[in-house]
């Protein structure tokens, strides 16, 4: 068997994931580190918060009362010009939400790492993006890691495109299929993060020396354009995101795009994912396309800015998308990432049918068989799907 | 490092900005522009004094809200209409009741 060979400036290390994310923060040498533990996200606070009590991280540990204080503290010490990180899941997203919103307007680049885990009720701990959608509108970059190497990347690529384009970054990271699962994680050396990452230098600081203000008032007379303004500088990191993500690429041989297309020839259909599944649609795909299929998948590794323009171009002569959603709005579309795709496709000119199956909710497993029944599903119906059409699969009849 | 005081010319009301026109989140760089931002006109009643019941003790220069009573060379009191909002406080806390609120006609 072929040994597989380490590239320069790294270690393979087997890792748990959320080890790996501390491992990375501490590379990054944040100067901030406030969390509230919450499962699935807990070892990653748990080791930072070990890291910083036993000398490894030359960092301030702020052990908060809730997530709510967490986000606070993050804004305030971002303001103040340190490198700043914090993660959530779920409910202790949606407690901190209010300030989530308050870090992206005045552009502090802080990062969160979001362990996706349901919503309650019912009380539940497990995987979906729930958490995602329900701050689907904060105005934060989101990338999406579906590998504990791609997670572990992430948290460069996150500090270095805030601190450039000052928004704040959140890494999506499916709850316990990424954050409680080891596996051989390519550590780079410290000199190479350093030519990858550069010391923050903030724009603005808290400082009395040379005072601002900061989150002043808006009033209805210029509200609108502050958010034109927010809106328009969110759109205009796309070509920063994609730069960095190839320089960290020149440096490290592992490039990431925002949507990684599966195979690479174009196919009639696509399921289209975003998280773990994913990696277990590539699974799917093989053994379809083994049976004579005309199928690919395509993960979506960044949620905003959305990359409608690059979807339109890889999945141009898709005549079927197959969205495979994480998560549900009720009463609405469906499946909130379906909602998107059917934005994204409405004026193309050969616009594909688009299917729309909700998937894995609270960690429901999503295994090769289902994509595959998924796709046998698909292929057995006569008529296009209507417009807002969704099927929660996998439920009891 | 200087501070960035503003002119009162070379500031701009909130309605002649455009979306272009801000720092990134909306951070003010400039000190001190609130007193281009006249606020008083809000006002529906205004304070008005009669200096001959006033024993210039400036109980009203003290209880303004605002900072809008000001003390004039002669060592009486007025208020400064471009920022009184007219509440009134300081005809209430007023030691002689020299001060009445009187209605704005405009």
């Amino acid at each position: 068997m072929k040994r597989l060979e380490i590239p320069a400036g790294h270690k393979r290390v087997g890792l748990e994931d959320s080890h790996a994310v501390a491992h990375a923060v501490m590379q990054c040498n944040v100067d901030v580190v406030a969390a509230y533990p919450i499962t699935p996200q807990t070892h990653i606070v748990e080791r930072l918060a070990e890291m910083v009590a036993n000398g490894e991280l030359d960092a301030e540990f702020v052990p908060v009362e809730s997530e709510h204080s967490a986000m606070s503290v993050c804004v305030g010490a971002s303001a103040a010009g340190a490198r700043t990180f914090t993660c959530t899941s779920a409910q202790g997203l949606i407690l901190m939400s209010e300030i989530v919103y308050i870090a992206s307007a005045m552009r502090l680049p802080v990062v969160m790492v979001l362990a996706n885990r349901s919503l309650s009720g019912p009380l539940s701990i497990w995987c979906d993006h729930t958490d995602l959608m329900c701050i689907r509108d904060c105005g934060w970059i989101q990338t999406v890691a579906d590998t504990g190497q791609e997670l572990y990347d992430s948290i460069f690529h996150a500090y270095k495109v805030a601190e450039k384009t000052l928004h704040p970054v959140i890494v999506n990271a499916d709850g316990f299929y990424l954050t409680h699962v080891v596996e051989p994680i390519l550590v780079m050396e410290q000199a190479l993060v350093e030519r990858y990452l550069p010391p923050f230098q903030p724009r603005y600081v808290l400082d009395p020396r040379r005072p601002v203000t900061m989150g002043a008032y808006g009033v209805p007379e210029l509200y609108m354009e502050t958010k034109k303004n927010q809106d328009e500088a969110l759109k205009a990191t796309y070509p920063t995101i994609i730069e960095e993500w190839q320089e960290f690429g020149r440096l490290t041989g592992r490039f990431y795009n925002p949507v990684e297309v599966y195979p690479n020839e174009e196919c009639d259909i696509y399921f289209l994912s975003m998280g773990t599944i994913g990696m277990t649609c590539m699974v799917a795909v093989q053994r379809l396309r083994e049976k004579g299929a005309n199928v690919g998948v395509a993960r979506l590794k960044l949620f905003r800015p959305f990359p409608f323009g690059e979807l339109r171009k890889k999945l141009r002569n898709a005549k079927k998308i197959i969205v495979m959603d994480r998560a549900l709005s009720y009463g609405g579309p469906g499946g909130p990432l379906a909602s998107e795709i059917r934005a994204c496709f409405y004026e193309a000119p050969n616009r594909p049918a688009i299917y729309n199956y909700v998937v894995g909710l609270a960690g429901r497993d999503v295994t090769v068989e289902d994509f595959e029944k998924v796709f046998d599903d698909v292929q057995a119906r006569k008529e296009a799907p209507r417009q807002e059409e969704y099927v929660i699969y996998g439920v009891r009849e | 490092m200087k501070k960035p005081m503003l002119a009162e010319n070379e500031f701009k009301t909130a309605t002649e900005l455009r979306w272009y026109d801000f720092e990134p989140g909306f951070v003010l760089v400039h000190v001190g522009t609130s007193r281009f931002y006249k606020t008083g006109d809000w006002r529906s009643k205004r304070p008005v004094w009669d200096n001959s019941k006033c024993i210039k003790c400036g109980v009203c220069y003290i209880f303004c809200p605002d900072m809008a009573v000001r003390r004039r060379e002669d060592g009486f009191f007025e208020a400064n209409l471009d920022y009184c909002k007219g509440c009134g406080i300081c005809a209430q806390e007023c030691v002689t009741g020299c001060i009445s609120m009187v209605e704005e006609k405009k």
